[in-house]
């Protein structure tokens, strides 16, 4: 069965068992690496995606679920949230072994876009399913509020 | 179908041949330095090597890049060649700190790049071996990595006096910049690549003094940020060669069970699926992709001998364990006499401790990608310590070395877990490989099950503690009998680290215990156990200092002494650097205010692979009766601090590492010795909304430099339950301190 969708911007079509978790699809069909395996069971958030614009855990989404949706990986991530998350992240080096990052910047940017100036309490709420075992996480969040401070300075200017 | 999008701008090692062909485009490394290399020569040095003074002009083999630990090409970028892997710990950044600060070079010409296994090139000086671990990978390049920078300087020197015939001394380096001011020149490091290339390698070149440092000491941005944020890092899960087999495997469901019989029929059923073979670990499932892989091995039916597999629960394990500490054991170190001290005390503490095993649990999980072609092994994976990987690949295909390559990729994290003396998952890996009988490039990837069952843990550990106390509220007598399996015995390790039946490993940072207490025995019992056990970041550290410092905190406040003064008091004068961290962090904590009511702090400090670390943690009551740590103060002393910014994350994430483990994780096996964990549903790793705020300060030394990664865990246990006994009288002897539920 040909599951089709958007992924990335460009229209694609999978010939895959339509049980086939997302993250398979598009890590094995499409190649696209930045998005990780690291649990399978939608605990770690190392797989996590934007699907019709909200945050997922691909390993745990069939393929078929996606028929006629769109898809963002970190690879296709872009926009002002998305520069100033990644910018802020490299700003003070938020990432150590790395592996778990791209999952980290990909709900972290979809919480800018919900609520631009995040609190402490939202960020918890927002990054609690997103595990890094280097436990970078108070970078992380100091990263989340750098990124929403110069995002605001911008629309002042 | 459309795009194909392959990710190789984080690339640093050469992918397996086919993997631009999978991905339509992109130019391969390879190609890249064959072309770079018809243009122009590149400098290469390799300071290590006295006997091959000549650096290698670098026209002829493309494949020059592992002989050395500089490369400088005519584009001018700087390649610094890491020995030691990096999975989060910083060696990228900070060994080519050293290189860049030496060269004067520019931050942005620099690059990183992991060395391949070429153990005479690369070899870890305080090891023996290829490898990486113990914090040391600082520690044994600090000296190396500022010669290679130094002489790769002096020779671009050199060879722009040449071209302008002007002294070598009225030539200067600056962010990359050659410059003769007498005459006006200037010149970049590419421009010079090929001259200096033909010169003689100075052996013993001059080394800054530490006033003339540029980077050394500053936080230098780290090279790998951009990529990690990215996703563009490739790390050896996201490898695709063209014809590639994804292997799973299943393992036995106790320690040291076998196969005895495999029922694969609805396995093979699979779509996808090639093959399922029984190997000497479990059975390995092949598949043209990764989720037949996954299904494939959940329908693998396999029945099991269990005739030789360890049984036992934890619970029985720690019976045993408790039994042998109430004996002395073998002393690891006996001052004074304990006995009489502990006998003649007017107040004697007694308390038993009980360390669960803990899991790893890397975020990537363990994989490789191997392939055996025309009798040669072309390997990549996170190796950790590739002399002992090489020896495994050597060994299962039976291969000279010289007909192996295996290539260190960046890894996601490892804590201990990539590291293994007796190679075994490499050795599995080359198993499945081999036992598809196929040409094709074969990746294992472990499930989480695998990673979290798997083995390899921290060991458990029994304490036995006792301590007296005189009327004067001196600590006069301290046994410490420590009940823990040894992971060096039978190992490429054991004759260097077990000596005179004393592990070194087990007993480390108690025997080594900094407190003025006369009368002062460390017994070690090694316990035999069928769970495979391993290092687990800052390795016996964790339960060895947790002991220390929380029992040590109990004998104070039974002795009306405060838990800071007490320490600097035991402390005396011998021990500065000791008194330098715990003085640091107590005016921190201090400093930051009066503690909140509901509120208490605790302290601990600990010095572990030379490096000196005290944390200040403060808790309060989360309502559930569990402590939630809101604030760790911490001051480390590591020496020259090389990277503040670096040495900063390392605490945090140490903490953070220790902090999840001694608040919630366990690795328990129920009755017949089955693991009761399968995947961080039920193994908890720390979580945001966990993590305290952490403020780090760095002590400015000037000692030679020791590591940074592990470290920061051992205190960070013993800080918090001091302060939870402190808040609600409870003395915590069992961990993790949330209990587990079922």
């Amino acid at each position: 069965m040909a599951v089709n969708f958007t992924l990335n911007g460009k229209p694609v079509s999978a010939d895959v068992d339509p049980d086939t978790p997302l993250l398979w699809v598009i890590r094995d069909t499409f190649r696209l690496t930045g998005t990780k395996f690291g649990c399978g069971i939608a605990q770690c958030g190392a797989c996590t995606v934007h699907m019709n614009g909200l945050t997922r855990r691909s390993c745990v989404t069939p393929v078929s679920q996606v028929d006629g949706g769109t898809v963002t990986t970190i690879e296709g991530l872009e926009g002002p949230e998305a520069r100033a998350i990644q910018d802020a992240w490299v700003d003070i080096d938020v990432p150590q072994c790395g592996f778990c990052q791209s999952g980290q910047v990909m709900s972290a940017t979809a919480l800018l876009k919900e609520i631009p100036q995040p609190s402490d309490d939202n960020i918890n709420q927002a990054m609690a399913g997103n595990i890094c075992r280097c436990a970078t996480y108070v970078r992380i969040r100091k990263a989340i509020h750098n990124a929403a401070d110069n995002l605001a300075h911008k629309a002042e200017a | 179908m459309t795009d194909t999008i392959n990710t190789s701008a984080a690339a640093n090692t050469p992918e397996p041949e086919s993997i631009h062909n999978a991905s339509g485009h992109g130019l391969s490394r390879r190609a890249f330095l064959v072309g770079s290399a018809a243009t122009a020569a590149t400098l290469v040095v390799g300071v290590y090597l006295p006997g091959k003074a000549r650096a290698a002009a670098a026209n002829a083999d493309p494949a020059f890049a592992p002989n050395a630990f500089v490369r400088v090409a005519p584009d001018n970028t700087v390649t610094v060649i890491i020995k030691h892997i990096e999975f989060g710990q910083g060696p990228a950044t900070g060994l080519s700190t050293l290189v860049a600060d030496e060269m004067d070079a520019d931050w942005s010409q620099i690059r990183a790049e992991l060395a391949p296994a070429d153990t005479a090139k690369y070899v870890n000086s305080l090891f023996g071996v290829q490898g990486t671990g113990g914090s040391t990978a600082m520690a044994n390049s600090y000296s190396q990595m500022r010669k290679a920078g130094a002489a790769a300087r002096a020779m671009l020197v050199q060879a722009a006096a040449n071209r302008w015939q002007v002294d070598p001394g009225e030539i200067t380096v600056s962010k990359g910049v050659i410059h003769h001011a007498a005459s006006g020149q200037k010149t970049t490091f590419g421009e010079l690549a090929g001259d200096a290339a033909k010169l003689e390698v100075p052996q013993e070149p001059t080394l800054k003094t530490p006033d003339q440092f540029t980077l050394i000491g500053t936080d230098v941005p780290k090279l790998d940020s951009r990529a990690k944020s990215t996703g563009e890092q490739r790390f050896t899960q996201d490898l695709y060669p063209d014809d590639l087999v994804v292997a799973t495997i299943v393992h036995p469901p106790q320690f040291g069970a076998t196969v005895a019989s495999v029922n694969d029929s609805k396995a093979r059923k699979v779509k996808g699926v090639i093959a399922v073979k029984a190997v000497p670990m479990g059975v390995a499932v092949y598949a043209d992709n990764t989720y037949a892989a996954l299904k494939g091995r959940a329908a693998v039916e396999v029945t099991w001998d269990v005739a030789k597999a360890e049984t036992r629960s934890t619970v029985e394990m720690e019976q045993t364990y408790s039994q042998a500490a109430k004996k002395p054991g073998l002393n690891a170190r006996n001052d004074g006499d304990v006995d009489s001290s502990l006998a003649s005390a007017d107040t004697v503490i007694e308390a038993e401790y009980f360390f669960p095993f803990l899991a790893h649990a890397p975020m990537e999980t363990l994989d490789a990608v191997i392939q055996f072609k025309d009798g040669k092994v072309t390997a990549w994976a996170g190796t950790q310590i590739q002399t002992l990987d090489m020896g495994a690949l050597a060994g299962v295909f039976g291969v000279d070395k010289a007909n192996i390559t295996l290539y260190t990729e960046y890894a996601g994290g490892s804590f201990g877990r990539r590291a293994q003396p007796g190679g075994d998952f490499m050795t599995e890996a080359a198993m499945v490989t081999k036992a598809l009988g196929s040409d094709r490039p074969v990746k294992l990837m472990w499930t989480r099950e695998n990673d979290i069952q798997g083995g390899r843990y921290r060991p458990l550990a029994v304490h036995r503690l006792r301590g007296g106390i005189d009327k004067n509220g001196n600590i006069v007598g301290w046994d410490q009998q420590i009940a823990v399996q040894s992971f060096m015995k039978g190992t490429a390790f054991e004759s260097a680290m077990i000596k005179d039946g004393i592990d070194s490993s087990a007993v480390e940072g108690s025997k080594e215990l900094p407190y003025a207490i006369p009368n002062l025995r460390v017994g070690q019992h090694l316990m035999d156990n069928g769970v495979p056990t391993l290092w687990w970041r800052s390795v016996e550290h964790t339960h060895n200092a947790y002991a220390n410092e929380t029992f040590l905190d109990q004998l104070l406040e039974k002795a009306g002494k405060d838990p800071v003064a007490g320490r600097l008091a035991l402390l005396g004068d011998s021990h500065p650097r000791y008194r330098g961290v715990l003085e640091e962090v107590a005016a921190m904590a201090k400093k930051a205010g009066p503690v909140p009511a509901g509120h208490e702090r605790g302290v601990a400090l600990h010095k572990s692979f030379n490096t000196y670390v005290a944390q200040i943690a403060e808790v309060s009551d989360n309502g559930r009766g569990e402590p939630r740590v809101h604030r760790i103060w911490c001051a480390v002393d590591c020496g020259v601090p090389v990277n503040p910014n670096v040495i900063r994350a390392q605490m945090e994430g140490g903490i953070g590492f220790g902090i999840g483990a001694v608040l919630y994780d366990a690795i328990t096996l129920s009755d017949g010795g089955h693991v009761e964990q399968t995947n961080f549903d039920r193994y908890r790793s720390l979580r945001i909304h966990e993590m305290p705020d952490i403020e780090v300060s760095v002590i400015r030394s000037a000692e030679a430099p020791t590591g940074v990664g592990e470290p920061g865990t051992p205190p960070s246990g013993p800080a918090i339950a001091n302060a939870w006994r402190r808040l609600t009288g409870h003395s915590v002897h069992r961990l993790p301190l949330v209990p587990i539920t079922a």
